[in-house]
């Protein structure tokens, strides 16, 4: 019998499920603290300052263009800790696999979580596999933990907005949200627009580096997208904030799209994207450091932190307006009007 | 799904701020507050996107009309999708803004969060195409829109009746634009001195279709296209009729509108559709303003399909004076209602479901002043 596909037996805790963790779990992912398989991975840290977080995924379509759920869980909770101004350390991944998975996919998908591993050096040092009956689940759900060492002296937080501070965006807003609901939905663009998911390890540690003291916040801005982001700066920091429409990087292809689909850019999600909001001082250094990196190339100012308005974000539109810019009521919507 | 995309380049901002300081030079000279109604939907949003009304006088303002089909949409149309959601082997095929919209005691967002099969999906053909690959079950397409939406829904019944889809059906709720706006002038006091009449209804109905509005009513009409310099001109073309005492209907969105319209269009409309009352949420009854299908084409009219069914009743909450809003003869703050029983999250009139409506906007702004 062909052993191609994940059967309720793989989550029996039996010798498949063994067979399951040794030839694609350990094969991808092994290293010292996982290959213990016991009952919790016993780790340590060399400072007591830690960052912890938690995070499901259950996006669908799980393959995408420009990554998969396996890519997008490790970002994800790897970039929710650089946002503290955490070195992600340790991940652990759960996962609720639907009967009848294929496990090529599953293959697929161990490899772009073993890929993000390496580039990070962050580790996978436990997980769970649990196998539901076909049709109670989309395939693949994973959830996942991820621990962090806090940098020493960063007082960045969501709080901590200032008024005279600016508002810089590290690239391209939406590609995530319109790569996603263009596979989903099979609509065809005519370019090849690609999910920006992406560790931010990398590209914030430069910020970090020469600017620790003068970032005051970083947030990313995944569901809800920029405007969601931007407005929990806002709240939770009790200012105003002014954004500038002519100043937000949008690919063509997602301005289209989103055209289209009667969507706003702002409220669309973005996988590997993070608003710094930093002294005024700080802002056209944090600028150029960001605009070395790769993922950081398309970096921009795109407001500034006001003391008018407390808790409201604004946006100066292209044509010399302005309008107050909102989360997102629930999940976006195609407009007929 | 037709919004317009706002890019600005440099020498637009030249020419649109000549126009903005047409648009106050004609102000000036009209020596009156104005209120100017845009119909549309589409206006609204591209109103609100753009930050329009903020560089408008402010005494020159600019008002939400009922052109938004989804906020328009009655509770018991909404009520009777809800019950056709939940009927075995059924699915509801529905433009995506629509699954918001709150029934008398739920929405479709709600129903399909307990199991009831609602698809969002992007056009009629889609949900045809749903049709087609599920065989064993009855696809119902929410039909809501205005003559813009009307013509490929048409188009969709006639492909399903000549290729044999025996499992499609449309409930059909849409709206024509020229009865509501009659309705408004007619239903009492106005206090609207000018019409942005909508751009794409208009490539279909074509712009003959107002001239009662003009006529009749000596309210001056302009078509407009969807960018904020289509929506600038046009207030401009609305002042200098104004300022010349005229009232006519006259064509901004000259590129894409012509007098006499689609006449393919609307005769796919007529053949497929006949004319019939509808109600309109916070409006009211408004005869002749809806379509329904025609008897050649019974066997795709959810309304006879499901006809059996047992709906909520439920009337409009006659608090709502979301009539009087669309007139421009009351604000939200004159609304009992409003920002209390009525809110973004819990919306009971037209003005306060779309984000853009009158009342939404009206509660965002009343939260930037601290209200």
């Amino acid at each position: 019998m062909k052993n191609d596909i994940i059967t309720l037996a793989h989550g029996g805790g039996g010798i498949r499920t063994r067979n399951l963790i040794k030839e694609l779990v350990l094969a991808h992912l092994g290293n010292p603290i996982l290959n213990q398989l016991d009952d919790s991975a016993v780790v340590s840290f060399e400072s007591p300052d830690l960052a912890f977080t938690t995070d499901s995924y259950v996006v669908n379509p799980l393959f995408f263009p420009g990554g998969d759920i396996g890519k997008l869980c490790m970002c994800g909770t790897i970039n929710d800790l650089v946002m503290q101004g955490a070195i992600p350390k340790y991940i652990g991944l759960g996962l609720i696999i639907e009967e009848g998975f294929a496990i090529a996919d599953l293959d697929k998908i161990f490899g772009s979580i073993a890929a993000v591993s390496r580039e990070t050096g962050v580790l996978v040092v436990t997980g769970d596999t649990k196998v539901v009956e076909k049709g109670r689940g989309n395939g693949l759900y994973i959830n996942t933990s991820g621990i962090g060492v806090r940098r020493p002296g960063v007082s960045a937080g969501i709080s901590n907005a200032k008024p005279g501070n600016v508002v810089i965006v590290t690239g391209t807003i939406g590609d995530h949200g319109i790569a996603v609901i263009g596979k989903r939905q099979g609509l065809s663009f005519e370019s090849d627009l690609e999910s920006d998911v992406a560790s931010l390890d990398s590209l914030i540690s430069l910020l970090f580096n020469e600017l620790v003291a003068s970032i005051n916040v970083l947030h990313d801005p995944t569901r809800g997208g920029v405007a969601a982001g931007v407005c929990d700066i806002a709240e939770s920091s009790n200012v105003g904030i002014e954004l500038v429409e002519s100043h937000l990087p949008i690919k063509k292809a997602v301005k289209g799209a989103c055209g289209l689909l009667g969507f706003d850019p702002l409220n669309v999600a973005n996988e590997g994207k993070a608003i710094v909001v930093c002294s005024a001082d700080a802002a056209e250094r944090a600028i150029s450091i960001l605009r070395t990196h790769t993922l950081g190339k398309n970096a921009r100012i795109i407001g500034s932190v006001v003391p008018d308005h407390p808790g409201m974000v604004l946006l100066k539109t292209a044509m010399g307006g302005e309008r107050i810019v909102e989360v997102p009521a629930g999940e976006e919507l195609p407009r007929i009007c | 799904m037709k919004c317009a995309v706002l890019n600005l380049a440099r020498q637009d901002m030249v020419r649109m701020n000549k126009r903005i300081e047409q648009v106050y030079a004609l102000f000036a000279e009209a020596k009156q507050p104005l209120k100017f109604m845009e119909v549309c939907g589409t206006h609204t949003m591209a109103a609100f996107r753009s930050g329009l009304r903020s560089l408008l006088p402010e005494r020159l303002s600019l008002i939400s009309g009922p052109g938004c089909p989804v906020c328009v949409t009655a509770n018991d149309s909404i009520n009777k999708a809800i019950a056709i959601a939940g009927c075995p082997d059924t699915i509801v095929a529905t433009f995506g803004d629509m699954i918001k919209v709150p029934g008398s005691t739920t929405s479709l967002e709600r129903v399909r969060a307990q199991g009831g099969h609602v698809h969002v999906v992007y056009s009629p053909l889609d949900a045809l195409d749903l049709a087609r690959k599920n065989p064993d079950k009855r696809v119902v397409f929410l039909g809501v829109g205005f003559e813009t939406t009307v013509p490929g829904v048409a188009w969709t019944i006639k492909n399903s009746a000549e290729t044999g889809v025996a499992n499609f059906s449309v409930l059909c709720m849409h709206k024509t634009m020229p009865a509501a706006m009659a309705a408004l002038v007619s239903a009492g006091p106005i206090d609207i001195n000018g019409f942005l009449c909508p751009g794409h209804v208009s490539v279909v109905i074509g712009s003959n279709a107002y001239a009662f509005l003009a006529e009749k009513h000596k309210v001056p009409c302009v078509v407009a296209g969807f960018e904020p310099m289509d929506m600038v001109g046009a207030i401009e073309m609305l002042l200098r009729q104004i300022v010349e005492g005229r009232s006519s209907v006259e064509i901004e969105y000259s590129r894409s509108v012509t007098p006499e319209g689609n006449l393919a269009a609307q005769r796919i409309i007529q053949e497929v559709f006949e004319p019939c009352d509808a109600m309109w949420r916070g409006v009211g009854r408004i005869p002749g303003s809806g379509l329904k299908i025609r008897r050649e084409y019974a066997a795709f009219d959810a309304e006879l399909i499901f006809s059996d069914i047992a709906i909520e009743s439920d009337d409009e909450n006659p608090a709502c004076i979301c009539g009087k809003i669309l007139r421009g003869v009351k604000t939200p703050y004159d609304c009992a209602l409003f920002a209390r029983q009525c809110t973004p999250s819990e919306p009971v009139g037209a003005c306060m479901v779309s984000s853009e409506g009158t009342c939404a906007a009206y509660y965002a702004y009343a939260k930037k002043r601290g209200a």
